[in-house]
């Protein structure tokens, strides 16, 4: 199987070109089976998603959410873990941003209550990454079902304090009241009017997401910490060899990946919604995992891989409103088969790329 | 003499990848024989019986089965030659009953019910013929490791198994469960069936076989009629003469002992005792070697004082403080914090991370001595700059600390962990099988380093299956087996003497000639 | 007191219907997972086979066909799993949920571009739906007091898969501990080196375990769609994939257990709808999520080994790889 070394660009660019190419190519499939130009979808999608600026607002909304979810999704990875909890981290998270928001909106002005949001949103997201973390680590009882099953008790759980508890009164909506203007992220359109954002919600958490895209570079590839988290994902034997507890390692790793992935909240809840609301997660959760798979769990990778999806799911709008064949579902059958090419079946091509590496090789050598 | 052998190979090749894991083998193996199968770990022997039963295929040569060339495409092309297999690791489904894995694979018809019935009938039948009693409807995970053996034994007679092939048969079993096994083994001779029997045990050879073919390194080095051959000739054969190890090295000057050992018992998993009260004592400047066919418990030991393992009783005395080892959580770190190295016997497995580069492998374990932290943050400069000084003084190639430990060669991947754990400073530095997988030429500089060590001074206690080394380092060499330590021989003890130890032999029957300091 | 039992019969008789596509979905991730093939996409496997069950039985007005067109399609996701984590013996987690995501993704689109109601197929006729089946003289025993309920209200009056579904039960049992098939699938989710080494194909038994799960799992679907329901609704599984996989871990993978287990289940979604905003005698007004939580909640603490353990088929998720490299 692993007869051939392959070259390094051909493992890293290669490969996960090809991998991505195929998951278009077949959506593309999709697209002509509907009866429409593939060709002439793309076009709408680029153009929805880039080509003006409110196009790129959205997009860039769409993918703060992204950078979190997916930065969620990557620690986990780097400790060999697969966290696929965080659809329920950050619906739970939701509630840390609404109690600071809730709490604080009326007395100061919103750069006091963000630090509180981002703490409460973490703590809660980290809270609800803890049971599973633990059992995990102490009773191996896999983090994959735990956290599955998590998703849906938060799913419960966040129904019912929506419903019974933080209502607003008199509402019919299961939604607590909306924030004062102490509660609410600037939108990006009103401190850089000039790039034409108009009415996209991205707001100020995106350099959050980017804040939090160097960290958690710094904390996997600068800190002991990270190094730790690393070298368990790897080799875990070779972790216990140089004296690193496994149990410490596997619930502080799931603590961080709970707590980006509630942070995710702060985009929706304070940055657009200005309330909290039911299902304001809707898939973005598991779309990190898609984003960690293609940008390779490596911050710079997940910032391409969420602005990626964010064009999907802006130029997918786009792309249902132009071509009402296509629905904006479309961008979940996408992501599917990223996740199905990049992600499950990445080896797929992997002894046709070292069949036709080997020889060719061979042959140079043979020539020189 | 002329009867057509029951199994003939013709010059049999297998590569893995850069490993020739078989050599041209040429193997006959007469019908009614017990031929034995001898060799050193990873000298091809499991591989070559794996080709034999269709579990891997051969690059090249010739399998004749009673005369004839066939193709063992699959293990059941095998099976339907007549061929049986006892792996090493059991191929049991442990939640089944025996009789479940009896059938298994041959279950007469879709239903099960007349599989199981005409099976409950073939083992009782079985059961006499060969005196294999084992309960049909127990279940294996309840069964000791003896009878499970037996359910393969079992499986293979069910299949109307001709050749039967048991690969390393006793390295799970007690003294006595093995001596059992021997007996079946003669009854099943005596039925007219051949036993191949694959074994690194020397003594196993001898009380078992008719015939002994020993592998070294890939290939077949020779083949003797048991009766007319000793353990010292096969010990030699099975280590082979042409390396002969020299280490230029003044005699010992040991002083008070930085390590003490007492009454360590160590039990692994599965709940077997796998150290078996051992008591020793390493003292400064001098290399203490422990000798012994793998699998007798040494990589457990090194384990167990190196933190990674827990031990079930015993204390380890280390720089005057006395430790409980069957109660204390001191893990791998801690005894570090104790100035206590360790090279591992499998650096892939546990010394290095592989895809890690060469300089974050060069502080695994200690990173997090404050000389490579800047804050919060890791020094990297500091890490690389005592990586490149590894490099050079350990003239590790390529000299590039970026380059991940994978694509280093194997030698300079030990050098890499020898680097690390030597230039800490360790007081006592526990080495297991430092040069395997390794060139002539690093072998050379890892010993030299090694001595080089003893002589400032530290003490260090040397693991290894080479007996070469053992002798070429050690200044005092104990021999384990079973789990025990069942000899003590100094400086220059003879190689016969510590291999007969070693194949378990007790040292109150060998001549003592003062090699006891 | 006849009130309660009756309210309880009709809760019971729900909690049956509630239960039949869980049961369906936990038989077919027990094929699956007992041959060591983890399973997440049951979800997705059931969303597909609802789809491909309604649009089918709407444009044919056939039931039958419709079944078999969810079984079609849930077969064809289930061998895309096989494919990824068999033969290339990919992460079958990551598999699973592109599965998932897959079948959610395509049936709104294709369900939009067929038949251009926002993803829902149109009602079906009669004929494209699974009529109730009304047992001889149930009319009649209505009136006999107890066993009348039972029989009339409780068995008698469901749709054909839902007694299929009951009789999955003892058939899967069957087939796993009492043929060859089942041995060999018990054999290779414990121990694939075992069923190798014993020469048997350890990929070609996988693949006929994922092909049953996909078979059951087209039942799951078509009953949702054709069956309980009168066609495809948006993301009509709503997590009982899930629920499913709860169910099935709570089971220990075991048949028998995995009836029980949906029944369960399946009565605490009943109740729930039942005492929605009453009164439960004696413990007062218990919130709706309690209930849709429990399932999970139970499952985490059978996970974490406080009532009995779970262990999981020793080899499941584990690709099988022969040769060393």
């Amino acid at each position: 199987m692993s007869a051939g070394q392959l070259p390094r660009w051909v493992d890293l660019g290669l490969i996960p070109f090809l991998n991505l190419a195929a998951a278009f190519l077949v959506s593309g499939l999709v697209v002509v089976l509907i009866g429409e130009n593939p060709l002439e979808a793309v076009k709408i999608l680029v153009w929805g998603s880039l080509g003006y600026g409110e196009g790129i607002g959205f997009t860039l909304f769409y993918a703060t959410n992204f950078i979190f979810t997916g930065l969620a999704v990557a620690v986990a990875f780097q400790a060999g873990l697969f966290n696929i909890g965080g659809e329920g981290q950050a619906y739970v998270g939701g509630l840390g941003v609404a109690f600071a928001c809730l709490a604080l909106d009326h007395y100061v002005p919103w750069y006091v209550t963000l630090p509180f949001a981002i703490l409460g949103s973490a703590l809660m997201g980290a809270a609800w990454a803890f049971i599973p973390a633990w059992l995990q680590a102490t009773r191996g009882s896999h983090v994959v079902i735990t956290t599955i099953m998590f998703n849906f008790i938060a799913a419960s759980f966040m129904g019912y304090l929506l419903i019974n508890v933080m209502k607003k009164p008199g509402s019919m909506q299961s939604e607590t009241r909306t924030f004062e203007d102490g509660g609410r992220l600037p939108f990006l359109n009103d401190i850089f009017p000039s790039f034409g954002f108009g009415y996209a919600p991205v707001n100020l958490s995106f350099f959050v997401a980017l804040a939090a895209c160097v960290l958690v570079w710094l904390l996997i590839w600068r800190t002991k910490l990270g190094y730790e988290i690393r070298a368990f994902g790897q080799n875990a034997t070779a972790a216990v060899y140089a004296g690193m507890p496994p149990v410490r390692i596997i619930v502080v790793t799931m603590l961080i990946s709970g707590g980006l992935a509630g942070m995710m909240a702060i985009n929706e809840i304070m940055g657009s919604q200005h309330r909290l609301l039911s299902d304001f997660v809707t898939g973005y959760g598991f779309v990190g995992i898609a984003v960690a798979l293609m940008g390779r769990a490596h911050p710079v990778g997940i910032v391409f891989a969420a602005i990626l999806f964010g064009m999907l799911y802006q130029g997918g709008a786009e792309l249902s409103f132009e071509m009402p064949s296509i629905t904006r579902d479309m961008i979940i059958v996408i992501q599917a088969l990223v996740i199905l090419f990049a992600g499950a079946l990445e080896h797929m091509f992997r002894p046709t790329i070292v069949r036709l590496f080997t020889p060719s090789r061979a042959l140079e050598t043979k020539e020189a | 003499m002329n009867e057509t052998p029951a199994i003939e190979l013709r010059k049999i090749n297998k590569r893995f990848g850069q490993v020739h894991a078989n050599k041209d083998i040429d193997l006959v193996v007469k019908k009614g024989s017990i031929h034995g199968i001898i060799g050193e770990n990873g000298a091809g022997k499991s591989t070559l019986m794996s080709i034999l039963y269709g579990f891997y295929h051969a690059d090249e040569g010739d399998i004749l089965v009673n005369g004839n060339k066939v193709t063992i495409s699959d293990s059941k092309a095998a099976i339907g030659m007549g061929i049986g297999m006892v792996h090493q690791h059991f191929m049991l489904v442990d939640n089944f009953s025996v009789l479940e894995n009896v059938v298994l694979g041959a279950e007469d018809s879709q239903l099960l019910a007349g599989g199981l019935d005409r099976a409950r009938t073939e083992l009782k039948r079985l059961e006499e013929e060969y005196e294999l009693r084992v309960d049909p409807d127990a279940l294996i995970e309840d069964l000791p490791v003896g009878l499970q053996q037996r359910v393969e034994i079992l499986k293979a007679l069910y299949r109307s198994a001709e050749v039967l092939i048991l690969d390393e048969p006793t390295g799970v079993l007690t003294p006595a469960e093995a001596d059992h096994l021997f007996k079946i083994l003669d009854v099943l001779k005596k039925e007219g069936k051949t036993v191949l029997l694959i074994t690194h045990k020397l003594r196993e050879i001898m009380a078992a076989t008719d015939m002994v073919s020993v592998m070294r390194r890939g290939e077949m080095v020779a083949t003797r009629e048991t009766k007319n051959t000793s353990m010292e000739e096969l010990a030699e054969l099975m280590v082979g003469r042409s390396v002969l190890l020299r280490v230029d090295k003044a005699p010992a000057v040991p002083k008070a002992p930085v390590m003490e050992v007492d009454n360590l018992t160590v039990t692994d998993s599965r709940g077997v005792q796998v150290v078996k009260d051992v008591s020793f004592s390493v003292r400064a400047g001098e290399i203490v070697g422990i000798a012994g066919v793998s699998g007798n418990g040494q990589s457990e030991l090194l384990e167990t004082l190196s933190g990674i393992r827990r031990a079930t009783k015993g204390t380890l005395k280390i720089h005057g403080e006395t430790i409980d080892l069957g109660t204390s959580s001191l893990d791998a770190a801690d005894m570090r914090a104790k100035n206590m190295g360790h090279v591992p016997e499998d650096r892939h497995r546990m010394g290095l991370i592989n895809s890690f580069s060469e300089y974050e492998n060069s502080i695994l374990g200690y990173h997090r001595d404050p000389a490579y932290s800047k804050g919060v943050l890791m020094d990297l400069g500091a890490i690389k700059k005592a990586a490149v000084e590894e490099i050079e003084k350990y003239d590790i190639r390529p000299p590039n600390p970026l380059l991940k430990t994978a694509s280093f060669s194997g030698g300079n991947q030990q050098k890499i962990v020898l680097a690390r754990e030597i230039e800490r400073d360790p007081e006592i530095l526990l080495v297991g099988q430092p040069t395997r997988g390794v060139d002539i030429g690093a072998i050379e500089f890892i010993h030299r380093r090694i001595v080089e060590l003893r002589d400032a001074g530290k003490g260090i206690l040397l693991v290894s299956v080479e007996l070469d080394e053992i002798r070429a380092l050690s200044d005092r060499v104990l021999v384990m087996f079973d789990g025990k330590i069942v000899g003590e021989r100094g400086a220059n003890a003879e190689e016969g003497e510590l291999g007969l130890l070693m194949a378990g032999v007790e040292d109150s029957q060998l001549t003592v000639e003062g090699g006891v300091q | 007191m006849y009130e309660i039992f009756s309210e309880q019969i009709l809760i019971l008789d729900s909690a049956i219907r509630l239960s039949v596509p869980l049961l369906l979905a936990c038989l077919a991730g027990l094929y699956s997972e007992r041959a060591g093939v983890v399973d997440i996409g049951l979800e997705g496997k059931m969303l597909g086979a609802a789809f491909g069950a309604g649009a089918v039985a709407y444009v044919t007005g056939n039931a039958w066909l419709g079944l078999l067109a969810g079984i079609a399609v849930s077969v064809a996701l289930a061998l895309i799993h096989g494919f990824a984590s068999i033969t290339n013996r990919g992460n079958q987690i990551v598999s699973g949920v592109a599965i998932n995501f897959l079948a959610a993704g395509l049936t709104a689109v294709l369900g939009q571009y067929w038949f251009s109601r926002g993803g829902k197929t149109p009602p079906l006729t009669d004929g494209g739906r699974f009529p109730e089946i009304d047992f001889p003289f149930a009319e009649q025993m209505m009136d006999v007091p107890v066993l009348g309920l039972i029989y009339s209200e409780l068995l008698s009056g469901h749709r054909l898969l839902v007694y299929i579904a009951f009789l999955a039960v003892p058939l899967t049992w069957w087939i796993l501990f009492r043929t060859r098939f089942g041995l060999r699938l018990r054999a290779v989710g414990e121990s694939p080196a075992a069923v190798d080494t014993a020469g048997i194909s350890v990929s070609w038994l996988r693949y006929r375990a994922v092909i049953a799960c996909g078979i059951l799992c087209g039942f799951a679907g078509s009953y949702l769609s054709i069956a309980i329901s009168s066609g495809f609704g948006l993301n009509m599984t709503a997590g009982k994939g899930f629920i499913a996989l709860a169910a099935l871990i709570f089971a220990k993978w075991r048949p028998v257990s995995a009836m029980y287990t949906c029944l369960l289940f399946g009565y605490l979604e009943a109740f729930a709808i039942n005492y929605e905003g009453k009164e439960i005698y004696l413990i007062g007004e218990v919130p709706s999520q309690f209930f849709q939580a429990l399932p999970y909640i139970l499952t985490v603490i059978l996970l974490a080994g406080f009532i009995g353990k779970a262990i999981p088929p020793k080899a499941a998720g584990v690709p099988y790889l022969k040769e060393r490299s």
